[in-house]
């Protein structure tokens, strides 16, 4: 070997250990994933969910209110991969479907999974989802069979409802770009929630924008020195859309989606 | 030389026959695609020898006053502004689908949907099929219809007139032969092994860890995306890169390292689509073999070295055209098996 050859063979070496670093170095944001991304509606369990997914986007075109983001380098292996930030930007079905799902060129979305997938217990739903927009036409269900996330409250100490309080203005401030279809004003073209302001005497947006019939309530307890509380209560049905974290006029959010949370039996909290 | 001594030494010369010479060809050329280093032909046909007997015989000055008459005409970009336009327009369609929604391309160039017919990157697929263990109908369907497409076509021409890093590598190489001429750098080889221990390696990567290694730095989907969906931190890699090509090695991602070039060089094998050596009127200057990505694929332009009077390109060629505009007497040309015939 010459002396030129030995050092192409450096170099080619050289060039295969940097690519290869790279590209393995993309584990190391899953290894050390501080928080779940939720994903969009019938993603696959999330090491499936980024084996199958081949990053090209067309679930983000196809939703009409832009829940639908793209993942960064910061991401690793997730570079491309599609989640929902839902206090930025909910999934409200105002496509009146699973749209995203209907788009998935690899199956990464699905209605149904394979069979040789299994469901994690807690994330399948006893029946598909009832839509309130839908809830007068012929079939009024979503196509869907699990729960993407769960609601959970996270911080019911700063829920208005819980300390009595009604609420008026915009939920989220004049600036939110967040939108949402709203049927009473076009059933068909989401609308800017900052343009849909309220005058409340017992907040209860989480309960009145959640997209899913009975997914959440707002209960009446007693406790045992007599005081009566309300306070917001997280239902079966509840798929993880997100509609409540986004419309949750206290900062930080007082209701919060857990990623691929599972539904942990009724008084969960 | 006289006509009579041509003939002399044209007789003398002991020809093989021209399905030898293919045979011999084709796999040099596949050889080639996979990293091996270009050899001199062994069998070569009697009218390429006679040929390269007639060049032999010329005088030096008569050769050299050729050369500069031939390049006395100021060459074109006929192809490479044909080629850029195409390349430029397949990738505005996925940004104005989207960003318009006009809905005609929709997705990214890992899988797309044209006025809504799937089409998936054979690559992409590769991996999320190797990865995922799970192939559904659509992710079939969107790949053979892109495979279908890419073996007629040529499988590298994906390359020069699709893939958007192509391009930003093409200027970075302009940045870098500037230098270059400088001497501020050099281009520095490497083996062109290394795309096949890549292509493995990352075939490997998907099927063992269930991720899809590979697309997480795949700069044509890193910047394909950029371009549809905005930029991000991603294209960070994608600078380093090109960095790397500017001042260290020579447009290294697309000749060294990309598995998605060989993926697509192995589907066009038996393109009909390819440019065309012709042996009769070329000088043997290597003008051609300065512009080109992949020079290695035209080794036989080398006076002496062409086996045969006409010498189709092999499949690592990316059919960019670069050589066609360069080429000032004609020798290389953009051909389709049988269509010639056929006129």
């Amino acid at each position: 070997m010459t002396r030129q050859e030995r050092r192409r063979a450096l170099r080619t070496l050289l060039l295969a250990g940097g690519v290869f670093g790279a590209a393995l170095s993309g584990y190391l944001p899953l290894a050390y994933a501080r928080r779940k991304r939720l994903r969009p509606p019938g993603a696959l369990d999330e090491k499936d969910f980024l084996s199958s997914c081949i990053k090209c986007g067309q679930c983000v075109q196809v939703c009409p209110v832009q829940a639908i983001k793209l993942a960064d380098l910061v991401d690793g292996f997730g570079v491309g991969v599609p989640y929902i930030d839902p206090r930025e930007q909910a999934c409200d079905f105002s496509c009146d479907a699973v749209q995203c799902i209907l788009a998935c060129p690899t199956g990464a979305l699905v209605y149904q999974k394979p069979a040789f997938l299994t469901q994690r217990a807690g994330a399948g739903l006893a029946t598909k989802p009832v839509l309130k927009a839908k809830a007068k036409d012929t079939e009024p269900t979503l196509n869907l069979k699990e729960r993407f996330g769960v609601a959970r409250l996270t911080r019911p100490e700063s829920c208005l409802a819980v300390q009595g309080k009604g609420f008026k203005g915009a939920a989220r401030g004049a600036d939110f770009d967040g939108r949402m279809r709203f049927m009473e004003v076009d059933r068909w073209k989401p609308i800017k929630l900052a343009a849909h302001p309220y005058d409340l005497k017992e907040c209860d947006l989480c309960v009145r924008e959640c997209p899913v019939q009975d997914a959440i309530s707002i209960d009446t307890f007693t406790a045992a020195d007599g005081s009566v509380r309300r306070q917001p209560v997280v239902h079966e049905p509840c798929v993880g859309c997100g509609v409540c974290e986004m419309v949750c006029p206290v900062e930080p959010s007082c209701i919060t989606i857990e990623a691929r949370g599972t539904w942990l039996g009724k008084g969960q909290t | 030389m006289s006509g009579a001594e041509i003939n002399a030494a044209a007789g003398a010369a002991s020809g093989v026959p021209a399905n030898t010479v293919h045979r011999q060809r084709f796999v040099e050329q596949v050889g080639l695609l996979l990293g091996r280093e270009p050899t001199k032909p062994a069998a070569v046909t009697e009218h390429a020898i006679r040929l390269h007997e007639i060049k032999r015989a010329r005088p030096k000055a008569e050769v050299r006053a050729a050369i500069e008459a031939a390049h006395a005409v100021p060459r074109g970009h006929k192809w490479r502004n044909r080629r850029w336009a195409v390349l430029i327009a397949a990738n505005l369609l996925f940004t104005l689908s989207y960003a318009l929604d006009i809905q005609i391309l929709e997705g990214a160039l890992t899988a797309s949907r044209f006025i809504g017919f799937h089409l998936i990157d054979l690559n992409s697929a590769l991996q999320v099929m190797l990865a995922h263990k799970h192939i559904i109908t659509n992710l079939v369907i969107g790949t053979l219809t892109v495979a279908t497409f890419w073996m007629l076509l040529g499988g590298r021409t994906f390359c020069s007139w699709v893939c958007p890093y192509h391009l930003l590598s093409e200027w970075a190489e302009k940045l870098h032969l500037r230098l270059a001429a400088k001497k501020l750098v050099s281009d520095q080889h490497m083996n062109r092994g290394l795309r096949v221990v890549f292509w493995l390696a990352f075939a490997g990567a998907a099927l063992g860890t269930g991720y899809t290694v590979f697309e997480a730095i795949s700069p044509t989907g890193i910047v394909s995306r950029a371009l549809i969906y905005g930029p991000g931190l991603a294209l960070l890699w994608v600078a380093a890169l090109l960095l790397f090509e500017v001042v260290i090695s020579r447009r290294a991602w697309c000749r060294y390292a990309c598995p998605i070039g060989l993926t697509y060089g192995v589907v066009g094998i038996f393109s009909p689509v390819r440019v065309k050596y012709n042996l009769n009127a070329c000088l043997h200057e290597g003008d051609c073999r300065k512009v080109c990505l992949v020079p290695h694929v035209l080794e036989t332009v080398i006076k002496g070295r062409a086996a045969d009077v006409d010498v189709p390109l092999g499949p690592d060629c990316t059919r960019c055209g670069l050589c066609v505009d360069q080429c000032p007497t004609g020798s290389l040309t953009f051909d389709v098996k049988g269509l010639s015939k056929l006129l």
